[in-house]
């Protein structure tokens, strides 16, 4: 292997670039990305980027160390085409790379909502920025991780920000409605007014019509309706797709030379026995150093820890994070606080094994539990 | 120099946390002690919260590691070291001595600024 071709330069085509020569790889490598901002961090756009406490130099993901990688960089380039028989990538600009190897790190898009702003990318949070001032009366669509995040920013800039939320309870799919109350909870102490249970009919330039008939007047609209993998460009490669191109736990598709990593990948997943694609941060970088690994023909599996997802959620000074999976029947146990004090730790358990774990302002408790779950679940993994 | 606590405040396997022109932390790995700048280099996390195990602590937010004795990430997503600082232990109380260096601060932090 001699050239290697990344496709998508954010978190996770970045860092499998860098893992690339960390192990050693010495060929060309070529780093397209869509977007023409130099690689920059996201999980700030919603937080402290779009409060303006954090510039654009400070989310760059760019390291000095960077410089010796010798990458070969083609940004503001959007990919179009993928040739599996030649393995080659073609721009839109009708120029075409051919690689030995290739890395597809596209990542996701937000779902857009007609009439309504979105958050994925830096310009998007500009735009944004621009619009949240003081008194601006802002709606959410969606009370999801992002909305709360964006609507908490909002609030904290002295904005008047109301959340509309399709399901009867926000955050009940990842933490369930027990816990997820607890976070929409949140909202109301902080001054957001918060509506359940109800759609959004239209957005119109002053205005949110609800499906019940209500009318919300607005002065900016912005959607968190969740995210879509930027695999279009792939039909016909002859790669599967199944919401990402599918790829077993060490990231290779069904193609030789060609891997997926990150949010565009939907992967093996040997905690959930099945196929998931996953958007978290931390996937991006573990993914990143398997999907090197395989392309150069030495698998490194990720330390079981990292093997169990794991995210996190900044919002009205609270700090939310999460590792594993929850189910429907899962048996949840407050094990430290308790969520009216605002910290507590709480798991989710099946059967007696711990399943998933969630932590709000403690941090301790969470490192332990994290630990607890991935040494059951390699257990429980070892013995399937 | 700085007295910072009584050796029986920092059980082994837990840190002690306070406040010199950063907040430094002092952790009891069962072997010796070491003290090191708390917030983690890559974000706003305080390493005292952090799992310590093989001389090295885990941040509790991204799971950057730090070797205690050297300061230095064993790898992504942190790139810089954090400040290591000189325990001295003299009738039973932990003494730091504060390393002269300026600080690796995470972006947005500022010193002073709690």
């Amino acid at each position: 292997m001699r050239s290697i071709a990344v496709v998508g330069a954010s978190l996770a085509g970045l860092n499998t670039a860098r893992a690339l020569r960390r192990k050693g790889f010495d060929g060309t490598v070529t780093l397209i990305g869509a977007e023409s901002a130099a690689p920059y961090d996201r999980p700030p756009l919603s937080k402290e980027f779009l409060a303006g406490t954090v510039d654009e130099a400070d989310i760059g993901l760019g390291e000095p160390e960077d410089d010796g990688l010798e990458l070969d960089w083609r940004l503001g380039k959007t990919a179009v085409r993928l040739d599996t028989g030649d393995t080659a990538v073609e721009l839109e600009d009708g120029s075409r790379i051919r690689a030995d190897g290739i890395v597809l790190a596209t990542g996701a898009g937000a779902n857009p909502f007609p009439g309504a702003l979105g958050l994925r990318t830096i310009e998007d949070a500009k735009a944004l920025r621009e619009r949240i001032t003081p008194g601006a009366r802002v709606v959410l669509i969606g009370a999801g991780f992002i909305g709360a995040e964006i609507a908490a920013t909002a609030a904290n800039l002295g904005a008047s920000v109301t959340i509309v939320e399709r399901a009867r309870v926000p955050l009940s799919g990842p933490l369930g409605a027990e816990l997820g109350a607890v976070c929409a909870g949140w909202h109301a102490t902080n001054g957001v007014e918060l509506i359940t249970d109800t759609a959004v009919r239209s957005v119109g330039e002053h205005e949110v019509e609800l499906a019940d008939g209500r009318v919300l007047a607005s002065d900016v609209v912005i959607a968190g309706v969740g995210a879509r993998p930027h695999v279009d460009w792939l039909a016909g490669s002859g790669l599967r797709i199944d919401g990402g191109v599918v790829t077993d736990s060490q990231c290779a598709t069904g193609i030789p030379g060609v891997v997926a990593v990150g949010d565009c990948a939907s992967s093996h997943r040997p905690f959930a026995g099945r196929v998931q694609r996953i958007e978290h941060w931390t996937n991006a970088i573990t993914q990143s150093a398997a999907a090197a690994g395989t392309l150069l023909g030495s698998p490194e599996p990720p330390a079981p820890r990292d093997a169990i997802p794991y995210f996190w959620s900044d919002q009205y000074g609270m700090r939310l994070q999460f590792a594993g999976q929850r189910a429907e029947d899962d048996t949840v146990s407050i094990v430290d606080g308790d969520p009216a004090s605002g910290k507590f730790a709480a798991t989710y358990s099946r059967e007696g094994v711990l399943h998933a774990v969630l932590a709000v302002n403690n941090p301790k408790q969470f490192g332990r539990l994290r630990r607890d779950l991935s040494t059951q679940q390699a257990s429980v993994v070892a013995l399937a | 120099m700085i007295s910072v606590c009584s050796i029986d405040d920092i059980p082994e396997g837990e840190a002690f946390r306070f406040n010199a022109d950063v907040p430094i932390a002092v952790f009891n790995t069962g072997d010796a002690l070491y003290a090191i700048d708390d917030t983690c280099t890559h974000q706003d996390a305080s390493l005292a919260d952090g799992w310590v195990e093989d001389g090295c602590v885990e941040c509790p937010l991204h799971a950057a590691c730090f070797d205690l004795s050297t300061g230095m990430p064993s790898g992504p997503p942190a790139k810089k070291a954090v400040r290591t600082h000189q325990v001295i232990v003299s009738d039973r109380t932990v003494y730091v001595a504060i390393n002269e260096t300026p600080a690796e601060l995470p972006v947005g932090e500022e010193i002073g600024v709690a």
